[in-house]
């Protein structure tokens, strides 16, 4: 509303501070993780790498995949191109949707097959699917959370009420999110193959 | 619309109302509990009529007393000393101050408020639902908060209450403190630098810089507990656990892992509290002194200096929860060494009133008791924050005392002096100076003779958190005192009523006040 008379940056440094913010609330989530694992010596180890860590390899790509797509969304807007920004932020949306999705039949396939649940697990040490959901499921609502906001973005550049700091910004908040799988994917999964 | 107003004035008096609504709760709470304390064998029919469950024929039950002082605690930390000093004052004022049309993103601030509303209403609903409000205090440590309705009435769905309002409530205050951060960061007027701003902004800045990583901790560790509570996790909760004769299935946790993400947001949330009142005691004292403020540097960069060691000294809280000595050894000279920022304002406090022209007005007796009550709080914090002394003060009368002069009273009379001094331009009207003064001296003389005493019972070492002391020989030697006490709570109570009466007949009535009618030389007054 009052944007025009606000200099430049505003929404930029308020995204940065929310996602310095965020960071200490994933931090503090691999913290518990961390002291919980020291905690119970006999943490379990139950992916393989064929299926297992193959499915979480290909979902990773897809989310580093909406990212790219997700810079030439912002590279569009700034040549004032909003056709093609709001083509690359449907691409971008249609990656983290695809995530979504994959991470889903992941979860179903754990809690129905491999009976993985937040609760109990075959090995008698219920905080592993505690902490496998706890920190995969708070990443999920991220993304989940960024969907909506991409849509949103995505409508107001069509319309032509959003300006080239409203799409960076969100980018910003795309790249975090991504960033923290980078985190969440060697910590969560790649530490639990099987030895 | 007023009532969903983005405007940062209305914005800033309804937190102030919202903590007005609940300072007298928390008041009245506390009266009861006072009550209990000497009369623990009187049935009373206000208790049953309120709370039917909790005392039947108006015996008050020793969950109904825990429940009363989670309540207590809950809404005076959270929504008084966390709204007002900052939420409150600091998005009336702090716009005015830097020269900026008002908050970063409006729309935000509304939002941050009507979310710590819905925060205050889901805790103020854990009166009504079955089993009544949580037993767990405000720190509500696992395993008892972690486990539901067995270990406790209070411990079921008026535990997740609890927890869905603190989550909420740091949500609230993450909105806000990003907003406080980039009004500061990009909205000064022009050519007004950081070391330019009055110390008021730098209380606010420093606050919003603890509270937008404070309350990221706090909120996942909220999560996780209602995650233990509702999906059967066990982030908190060990194994092998009895609870009233029932073996309990969870195992794993760590009770301790709870402590340390709590406290990490717990110690520098007493800095949100005292901070802002740090920056406008400033201000006062040296407006009604005519001077400028001793030292402005080193009072900004002592704020900036309370606001980071707050983060490194977290495990004071913990000495006795089974902590490695060496932890203890460290945390405790980090602790001891938040002293020396605090000895730099106060004697800078004093620096400022020497050979000043002082004008003894309501808000300079109020910025003055600030000064005695922080000395006072603030010397019991040294002798807390040593090991040795703490193991036997810990969770004693002596705490009670110690947290309630520094971090509740001192940041009370914080916002007794802001309100008086800011009253001219929240309300064209001054409050009435006389009623003022006259509130100041029987306040300060009935917190003094409320809370000195306590820290003599925490010598004979009278425990915290007991609903009723005659089962115990060696406390009956304090008897006496807490009657005294009690009293003292009744006084201080009453005393308040010549407050509220002040406030609501001076924003009418009160004496028409001119522009800046007390010489000061910051920018809010420059307005109209």
């Amino acid at each position: 509303m009052s944007a025009h008379r606000n200099p430049p940056g505003l929404k930029t440094l308020g995204m940065w501070l929310f996602v310095l913010s965020d960071m200490l609330t994933f931090s503090t989530l691999l913290v518990v993780y961390s002291a919980l694992r020291f905690a119970n010596p006999a943490w379990p180890r139950p992916f393989s790498l064929n299926p297992g860590i193959l499915f979480a390899t290909i979902m990773t790509i897809v989310l580093l995949a909406s990212s790219l797509t997700m810079v030439w969304a912002v590279d569009a807007i700034k040549r004032d191109q909003r056709k093609r920004t709001v083509q690359w932020l449907g691409a971008t949306i249609l990656g983290g949707a695809a995530f979504i999705a994959l991470h889903l039949m992941e979860w179903c396939h754990l809690l129905t097959v491999e009976n993985i649940t937040p609760a109990s697990n075959p090995w008698n040490v219920p905080l592993f699917g505690a902490v496998f959901f706890g920190v995969t499921g708070l990443h999920m609502a991220h993304v989940a959370a960024g969907l909506v906001y991409l849509s949103v973005l995505a409508a107001g550049v069509s319309r032509g009420t959003f300006c080239v700091e409203d799409v960076e910004t969100g980018g910003l908040y795309w790249h975090f999110v991504d960033v923290v799988w980078m985190f969440v994917f060697p910590l969560v999964y790649l530490m639990a193959v099987k030895p | 619309m007023t009532v969903f107003s983005t405007c940062h004035k209305v914005i800033g008096k309804q937190y102030i109302a919202l903590s007005l609504f609940s300072v007298f709760i928390g008041i009245f709470l506390s009266l009861v509990m006072r009550y209990h304390l000497v009369h623990p064998d009187t049935k009373v029919k206000l208790f049953q009529l309120l709370w039917p469950d909790g005392a039947p024929g108006g015996q008050m039950t020793p969950e109904l007393y825990l429940s009363l002082m989670t309540m207590h605690g809950t809404i005076m930390v959270f929504f008084v000393l966390t709204t007002t000093p900052q939420s409150g004052f600091g998005n009336y004022f702090l716009p005015l101050q830097i020269g900026a049309p008002d908050m970063a993103f409006p729309v935000l601030n509304m939002l941050s408020f009507w979310t710590t509303a819905l925060s205050l209403l889901t805790l103020l609903a854990a009166f009504f639902v079955e089993g009544g409000a949580p037993l767990s205090g405000w720190t509500a440590y696992p395993p008892l908060s972690g486990l539901g309705k067995i270990t406790g009435p209070g411990q079921g769905l008026g535990q997740d209450l609890w927890i869905l309002s603190i989550a909420l409530f740091c949500v609230a205050s993450l909105m806000a403190a990003i907003n406080f951060i980039v009004t500061i960061i990009e909205l000064r007027a022009p050519g007004m630098g950081y070391f330019d701003m009055p110390l008021t902004c730098w209380g606010w800045f420093v606050t919003a810089l603890i509270s937008l990583f404070a309350f990221a901790v706090l909120l996942p560790g909220g999560v996780l507990l209602l995650l233990d509570r509702l999906a059967g996790t066990s982030f908190f909760i060990p194994g092998g656990l009895i609870v009233n004769d029932q073996v309990q299935t969870r195992s794993g946790g760590s009770p301790l892992l709870f402590q340390h993400l709590f406290w990490f947001f717990g110690h520098p949330e007493v800095y949100i509290a005292i901070l802002p009142g740090m920056g406008l005691i400033s201000t006062v004292l040296s407006v009604f002194s005519g001077k400028r403020v001793f030292g402005y540097k080193a009072m900004a960069i002592a704020m900036l200096a309370i606001g980071g060691l707050g983060f490194v000294v977290w495990g004071h809280h913990m000495f006795i929860s089974g902590m490695s000595p060496y932890s203890s050894i460290a945390f405790s000279v980090l602790t001891l060494a938040v002293g020396v920022p605090s000895a730099v304002k106060t004697f800078n406090w004093l620096a400022t009133l020497w050979g000043g022209r002082l004008r003894f007005t309501a808000a300079m007796h109020y910025a003055l008791g600030f000064v005695s009550l922080f000395i006072t709080g603030g010397i019991t914090g040294l002798v807390l924050g040593q090991p040795g002394l703490d193991v036997y003060f810990h969770d004693t009368y002596f705490v009670v005392a110690h947290f309630h002069l520094i971090m509740g009273v001192a940041a009370v009379f914080a916002i007794f002096a802001g309100l008086h001094y800011w009253f001219p331009i929240m309300y064209g009207r001054f409050l009435n100076e006389q009623l003022g003064k006259l509130h100041f001296f029987l306040t300060f003389a009935g917190v003094y003779a409320l809370f000195v005493p306590l820290h003599f019972a925490g010598f004979v070492g009278n425990p915290r958190r007991y609903p009723d002391f005659k089962e115990y020989e060696f406390l009956k030697s304090v008897m006496p005192l807490h009657i005294g006490v009690t009293h003292a709570a009744y006084f201080l109570a009453a005393v308040q009523l010549l407050f509220l009466f002040n406030y609501l007949w001076s924003k009418r009535r009160g004496a028409l006040a001119p522009a800046n009618p007390w010489g000061a030389a910051t920018r809010e007054w420059r307005n109209d």
